[in-house]
């Protein structure tokens, strides 16, 4: 039994060990946000949080992340209103938005670690998530949209 | 010339009068409660559509309830192009409608929608007159019931935002929808309601959020792989060597059957022929399908094309365009060439080739069917043709088309992937199999693309003759590649002048704009393609890959006739005779694409001279269909590094004139994904057959654009007062061409192979 946290809820799954953390996610817990797209990490459709890094989950064997603390697209604001939600909402970022959540899990992951990224920073970063459609030139715009609306936020909690 | 034969007369989509009247609340798709529906996501915030009362029915296309709530039946599919937005505008417009008032749905394959097809950027384009007379007609109805409800004369009354005012009076929708509106329309009336004039439109042309942007960014929308049924058990196919022709000769499932959740392996029986030699593996969840079905041994006789590779495609179609009582010829107005190039002062010949390219799309393959207690099959599964997807699964379960309900699901991508459903085909085999149990199959990223339908590798032969002052005279146009039209549904193959058919999705393109005396454009179906794999409709089919030739050649003609090549193009754009257009959307012709390709060239200021290295290329297309022109115009600027041969776009500049633009934001998308679309497949996309398997098999080697690979790319529409025409696939088709005229004049070679690599590069500039 695959004990874990998933979008701060314990949760448990009846599956073997080296089972990729992606399917117990979409099919035992029923959160299917979270997508596949190469089963080889390399267009981070299934990207997650785990421990608050972004991951593959299709490359994440659930015995991995025994006990750690997941999040997914549908955890990532309880209300769908991540500065990221909002600013790829504003700039109408998705077009099948298959790719979309993996996309914003791993732009979050990216402000974390730098909150104001350069268009080459967002480049390095998101360079693992592939966009079909190629909305690529509107992701960019959307993180640093985000980026700036955090800043503005974070000022406003200082004064 | 290429419009699909009645994709108008059987869409339903015809003026045969139109009907008013009260029904009972439909229960419209009757979904199983233990399954998911596809149509509660397409609405805003992922709410459940509205059952509120009497229902007001104007069309089978949009309803009306007391409430004043107006749900638009969508019959296209939505893969990323807001489809269901800007068709829902143009109606609401029309109806005058309040916009926060209308939901969109998107249909099931119920015959009573006709011919369902989303595929050649025809959506808006055909929807535009149909859905503004559906909103006329929903709009003078309540006004005459408006005006019958106070007796006034109903030129007294006008509507606007939902509400019918007469006088101090007013009503809103909802109101007049409880106390009741009937009406019925003759033809000949219908024909004869008032649209708005086009100045007077509020929802079209105007900023929107699409209705499907909000739960793309929550992870709700629900694509075809996210569907689930109580019971349903996981399929994993395994694939025969060849796409056709193979035939298991043994199998093992000894070792599978150590793996837990393991049920059993069946060698599938496929009537129609979709997916001979296939095997499926059948288990309690997905992983364990695949993992056991890695285990299965299986022993195949291969068809003919394990010994068929990319290199003998190429040959058989110089082979096959050597000769010349091959192929359909096109009607292109004078076709006599001979007797021109026989007289000509100079002629030029160039052969063009384009590689195999996949689609890729994100979503993999994927089906989920079962029978349900009426004894229908249910497809759950994303779609682009439900009307040829249920035939060959009719032909695959032995039953008739009435049986088979295709249920509508968000596309994780289309690109014409989904045009065809022959992905279906093995889970409603297997469901069969099991008695009608659901049964769930997706496909690995592996298994996606080597059952891809892809572009077809081709070759292209193109010749101009000019007199002594390199003045054009005369043009002719080769081409060769795997039909899938011809493969897939050969009675929408048209003739040529000549009495063959041919496939319009192959060539289009090709019978270009430019007036150029004598023109003869031939299209050949390479018959060993179509035999060795199942070519397929990728997004801007043909013309993808004809303009590829076409737009190069015009470069090589300029250079030839001693021109620069944006004056060259400018001259022979005359918009005369048959290149001057007609009709509400293809009218102006030929004087259109002048301005789309002045306008960029403009914009990228051509004719600046740029550093050692760097160069700026032009080409331009009139998109998909000649009936259907959407002018468009490339500017590309490249920096090509000699040591490595890498090729760096450094900016794109894109200009298109689409008619009027219904969804502004929705249409500036579309042009740069197309664009950029074009840019991945010029320098970065490309397969080979190799024995009768693509070559690649997942995104490690399959290498489509990433984000840091994305130039600058500025998209500009011309204010045009033309009908809409189409946007999801021009701006992909002179986007190869502008970057192969940019890097001659950076280094000066030409390169006439996509993709363009850097081993290309590093080739052509040895060879200099």
């Amino acid at each position: 039994m695959a004990k874990f946290i998933l979008n701060g809820k314990p949760v448990a799954a009846d599956v073997d060990g080296e089972t990729p953390l992606l399917w117990v996610i979409r099919d035992e817990l029923d959160m299917t946000g979270t997508k596949f797209g190469c089963g080889i990490g390399t267009c981070g459709a299934c990207t997650v949080h785990v421990g608050g890094r972004a991951t593959r989950s299709c490359v994440t064997p659930i015995s991995a992340v025994e006990g750690a603390s997941i999040t997914t697209i549908e955890g990532l604001s309880e209300t769908g209103a991540h500065p990221l939600q909002i600013s790829w909402q504003k700039h109408q970022v998705p077009q099948c938005g298959y790719c979309q959540s993996g996309q914003i899990m791993q732009a979050a992951a990216l402000l974390k670690d730098i909150p104001q990224p350069t268009d080459a920073e967002i480049d390095a970063v998101m360079s693992g998530n592939l966009c079909r459609c190629m909305t690529y030139v509107r992701i960019r715009e959307a993180i640093h949209e985000a980026a700036d609306s955090m800043k503005e936020a974070s000022h406003v909690k200082i004064a | 010339m290429s419009r699909l034969p009645n994709k108008n007369k059987d869409s339903g989509m015809t003026r045969r009068g139109f009907l008013i009247a009260m029904t009972a609340v439909g229960v419209s798709f009757g979904f199983p409660r233990t399954s998911w529906s596809a149509m509660d996501p397409a609405t805003e915030g992922g709410a459940l559509l509205p059952d509120n009362g009497s229902l007001y029915e104007p069309s089978l296309w949009y309803s009306i309830d007391a409430k004043g709530k107006i749900k638009v039946n969508i019959i296209r599919a939505e893969m990323g192009q807001h489809v269901g937005t800007s068709i829902a505008r143009i109606l609401a417009d029309e109806l005058e409608a309040n916009w926060d008032d209308v939901e969109i749905v998107h249909v099931d394959s119920n015959k009573k929608w006709g011919l369902m097809v989303t595929g050649g950027s025809w959506s808006v384009s055909q929807s535009w007159s149909v859905y503004r007379q559906a909103g006329a007609a929903g709009r003078t109805a309540l006004l005459e019931a408006a005006a019958k409800k106070w007796a006034v004369p109903v030129g007294k009354c006008h509507a606007s935002n939902g509400k019918v005012i007469c006088g101090n009076k007013e009503i809103s929708y909802g109101d007049l929808i409880a106390a009741g509106v009937n009406r019925q329309f003759t033809e000949a009336e219908l024909k004869a309601l008032p649209l708005k004039p086009n100045d007077d439109l509020k929802l079209v042309g105007k900023q929107v959020t699409s209705l499907d942007i909000s739960n793309k960014t929550t992870g709700k929308t629900v694509f075809g792989i996210d569907a689930k049924i109580d019971g349903m058990v996981y399929a994993a196919p395994i694939l025969p060597p060849t796409r056709y022709g193979s035939t298991v000769t043994a199998m093992d499932d000894s070792a599978a059957k150590a793996v837990k959740g393991y049920q059993q392996t069946l060698v599938l029986e496929d009537p129609s022929q979709t997916v001979p030699g296939w095997l499926v593996v059948i288990a309690d969840s997905y992983y364990a399908a695949h993992k056991a079905a890695a285990l299965v041994k299986v022993s195949w006789q291969a068809g003919a094309a394990a010994n068929v590779s990319e290199v003998d495609i190429i040959n058989h179609g110089r082979e096959l365009l050597k000769d010349s009582s091959k192929g359909a010829i096109l009607d292109t107005g004078d076709v006599n060439t001979e007797p021109v190039f026989s007289q000509a002062a100079s002629t030029i010949e160039y052969e063009y080739l384009t590689s195999t390219v996949l689609h890729a799309q994100m979503e993999p393959l994927n089906a989920l069917v079962f029978q349900n207690e009426d004894g229908i099959w249910e497809i759950h599964s994303g779609c682009q043709w439900q009307s040829l997807t249920t035939s060959v699964l009719a032909a695959a379960l032995g039953v008739a088309e009435d049986n088979i309900l295709i249920r509508a699901y968000m596309l994780g991508g289309g690109f014409g992937r989904r045009l065809n459903g022959d992905y279906t085909v093995p889970a409603a085999l297997v469901s069969k199999a099991l008695g009608g149990k659901p049964v769930k199959l997706v496909f690995t990223r592996a298994q996606d693309l080597q059952f891809d339908s892809p572009r077809s590798a081709s070759v292209q032969q193109l010749k101009m003759a000019f007199n002594a002052d390199k003045t054009v005279i005369a043009m002719e146009h080769h081409a060769t590649a795997g039909w899938p039209t011809e493969v897939m549904i050969p009675v929408f193959m048209p003739k040529g002048v000549n009495g063959q058919s041919f496939d319009p999705f192959s060539i289009a393109g090709a019978d270009h704009w430019y007036s150029v005396g004598a023109q003869k454009v031939r299209a050949v179906s390479n018959d060993l393609a179509n035999a060795s794999f199942r070519p397929g409709w990728l997004r801007s089919v043909g013309p993808g890959w004809t303009n590829w030739a076409l737009e190069s050649f015009m470069d090589e003609a300029a250079h030839h006739a001693g021109k620069d090549p944006l004056a060259f193009r400018l001259a022979l754009l005359t918009a005369q005779g048959r290149n001057a257009g007609s009709g509400p959307i293809a009218s102006g012709g030929a004087a259109r694409q002048a301005a789309v390709l002045q306008k960029a060239a403009e914009m990228i200021g051509w004719g600046t001279a740029l550093p050692e290295g760097s160069g700026m290329g032009i080409a331009s297309t009139f998109g998909q269909e000649r009936d259907m022109p959407t002018w468009v115009a490339v500017a590309a600027q490249v920096r090509v590094d000699k040591s490595t041969g890498l090729v760096h776009v450094e900016k794109l500049q894109v200009v298109v004139d689409a008619g009027i633009i219904v969804d502004p934001n929705g249409a500036q998308a579309q042009c740069q994904g197309a664009a950029l679309w074009g840019l991945s497949m010029a320098l970065y996309e490309g397969t080979e057959l190799v024995n009768g398997k693509f070559k690649d098999s997942n995104f490690d080697s399959y290498t489509p654009l990433r984000i840091g690979q994305t130039p600058a790319i500025n998209v500009e529409f011309i204010v045009s007062p033309y009908a809409p025409s189409g946007l999801g696939e021009p701006a992909v088709t002179p986007v190869a061409p502008a970057i192969a005229n940019a890097i001659y004049q950076a280094i000066g070679v030409r390169l006439r192979k996509i993709p363009m690599t850097a081993n290309d590069v590093k080739a052509a500039l040895t060879k200099a």
